[in-house]
């Protein structure tokens, strides 16, 4: 049996209050570093006292009203060091007349709440912050994820990820980001930002750049809840709807994606009977939602389109190879980037075959702007494979593999490379 | 992981009586929070054995009854597929679920692929 005040079930609640509860504090107290640490005090007091005096009916409101209180007594504290601590110290309490009621400092609507917590995500997704900091950063207090997960998630030390938290606390600090949704012309970048963290951190699950393993579930999971939550606070932004519907297409494959011993299996091997059709109606209905949104889609929702494409596909030579390409098009003219093109010329090597796609390819490479990129000559080889040059194809595979920084991927790559060898071997014999 | 959640119900206790308005608004506001926390993935109900069938297959023969069951005491009633990190996160909110509703028992299973 399970006691209902135990440890565990404590720390449960806990973490299912966390990202609400510091979203509030946060936003009470203008601080998202003290907001954290008033949230983890909480906890302290609530290990000692719910065994004792039983689990609050709303566990939720009672670790607010403990962390708003600790926020008072600690600007109190400061408030003949610091002068703009004691101008907060004197609103704070101006603004909960009731010294002792948990009801008054624990009593936001669901709605205020809500709002919170997407100020919290915007503040903790700021431009300002480096990329793998404001990851860290969102990770840890809106996906509530504690440090050690985190670090485990990206494979780096404790330290590393506690360092990157700190620093993105202080620069948001620093740079006075206003505890606020932007409105205005601010806005859609803001919200480009946001996206952003949430498709990185699903991209580093779903081929991981740096380890053992290919794909990290755990981290796919955490980005997709992420994207749910945030639907569900602006469910009227198309390319919101257009990331979940992207991750719900995408998380579907994820158990055909890596063999038994754990290497790459590309989509056109994939056994399609082990998708996940729950997730693929649910991107389905979130990909319906961006459309309905938006008179025309964003980069998002094309993505999402494109694995919609083959979600809906079950077997790989009914691919729609010219609507992909078609797709690919669009979202090259929206985002323009050498990886799209990468991929559009995939597309095309299918719809129209290997040369017209190698002319792409190649247009790409007199760019030199994906030099460093495994993919390129993985691409690159492939396509020399499929119109016979195989010495060449040989080349660019042990090319890519060389670039490849996750071993799953580099084994396969190396695999191709053989495989075009003996093709080129076989070819001699011939002769 | 995922996980589901059921309800139990014996057929033959179950009130008829729909939801009061008060349960109907605190349950859509519960479920409110657990989409919003992104916790639901799926959620659902099962209507009445009467409205079902029971198909068996035995030695090579098939046979297909039509509800009620009346033996089935313990049935599933309602059910959600929720997304969570470990087991406990999913008895917390069962618990929540259960504190909604004011009374009764939920079991939660890992559901695996």
């Amino acid at each position: 049996m399970r006691a209902a005040g135990s440890t565990a079930a404590i720390e449960a609640a806990y973490r299912v209050e966390f990202p609400r509860v510091v979203a509030v504090l946060a936003a009470f107290t203008g601080d998202i570093a003290l907001a954290e640490e008033l949230a983890q005090d909480a906890l302290v007091d609530a290990l000692r006292q719910w065994p004792r005096d039983g689990t609050p009916a709303s566990p939720g409101a009672w670790l607010t009203a403990v962390g708003k209180r600790k926020a008072i007594d600690a600007f109190r504290r400061h408030r003949t060091l610091d002068a703009k601590y004691a101008q907060i110290g004197r609103e704070l309490q101006a603004r909960s007349v009731v010294e002792d009621g948990s009801d008054a400092l624990g009593a936001e609507s669901d709605e205020e709440i809500d709002d919170d917590r997407l100020r919290l995500i915007f503040v903790a997704c700021h431009p300002v912050v480096s990329a793998p900091a404001r990851i860290a950063l969102t990770l840890r207090l809106v996906g509530g994820l504690t440090v050690p997960e985190i670090a485990r998630a990206y494979v780096v030390p404790e330290a590393t990820i506690a360092q990157r938290i700190v620093r993105a606390k202080k620069t948001i600090a620093r740079a006075g980001v206003p505890f606020e949704v932007p409105v205005g012309e601010d806005r859609s970048s803001r919200l480009g930002a946001v996206l952003e963290v949430i498709y990185l951190v699903f991209n580093e699950g779903y081929a991981a750049t740096a380890g053992e393993k290919w794909v990290r579930p755990e981290l796919c999971a955490e980005a997709v809840r992420l994207g749910r939550v945030l639907a569900a606070l602006m469910p009227d932004e198309p390319e919101v709807h257009g990331l979940v519907a992207l991750m719900e297409f995408q998380s579907s494959r994820l158990r055909a994606r890596t063999g038994p011993t754990g290497a790459p299996v590309l989509l056109l091997d994939q056994d399609r009977r082990t998708w996940d059709r729950l997730l693929i109606g649910r991107g389905e209905a979130a990909l319906a939602r961006a459309d309905q949104l938006a008179g025309s889609r964003g980069p998002y929702a094309l993505q999402a389109a494109i694995a919609a494409c083959h979600a809906r596909t079950l077997q790989p030579e009914e691919t729609d190879w010219d609507q992909l390409v078609a797709l690919y098009t669009a979202l090259a003219r929206a985002t323009p980037s050498p990886i799209i093109e990468l991929n559009r010329a995939v597309a095309v090597s299918r719809a129209s075959g290997p040369a017209e796609a190698l002319a792409l390819v190649d247009v790409l490479v007199g760019t030199r702007t994906l030099e460093r990129y495994h993919l390129l000559y993985s691409v690159r080889g492939d396509l020399l494979d499929r119109l016979g040059r195989y010495d060449e194809a040989a080349s660019e595979f042990e090319r890519a593999a060389a670039l490849a920084t996750n071993q799953q991927e580099r084994t396969l790559l190396i695999e191709r490379a053989q495989a075009s060898r003996s093709s080129a071997l076989g070819e001699l014999r011939d002769i | 992981m995922r996980f589901l959640g059921y309800t139990l119900a014996n057929e033959a206790e179950t009130p008829t009586e729909p939801p009061t308005p008060d349960l109907y608004e605190k349950m859509g506001r519960f479920v409110d929070e657990a989409v919003k926390a992104g916790v639901i993935v799926a959620t659902g109900g099962i209507a009445p054995t009467s409205e079902g069938a029971r198909i068996s297959l035995k030695a090579g023969e098939y046979t297909v009854v039509d509800g009620p069951f009346v033996e089935a005491k313990e049935l599933v009633g309602g059910w959600a597929l929720m997304e969570c990190r470990d087991l406990p996160e999913a008895v917390e909110w069962s618990k929540r679920f259960l504190g909604v509703l004011g009374e009764g028992e939920v079991r939660v299973r890992p559901v695996s692929g």
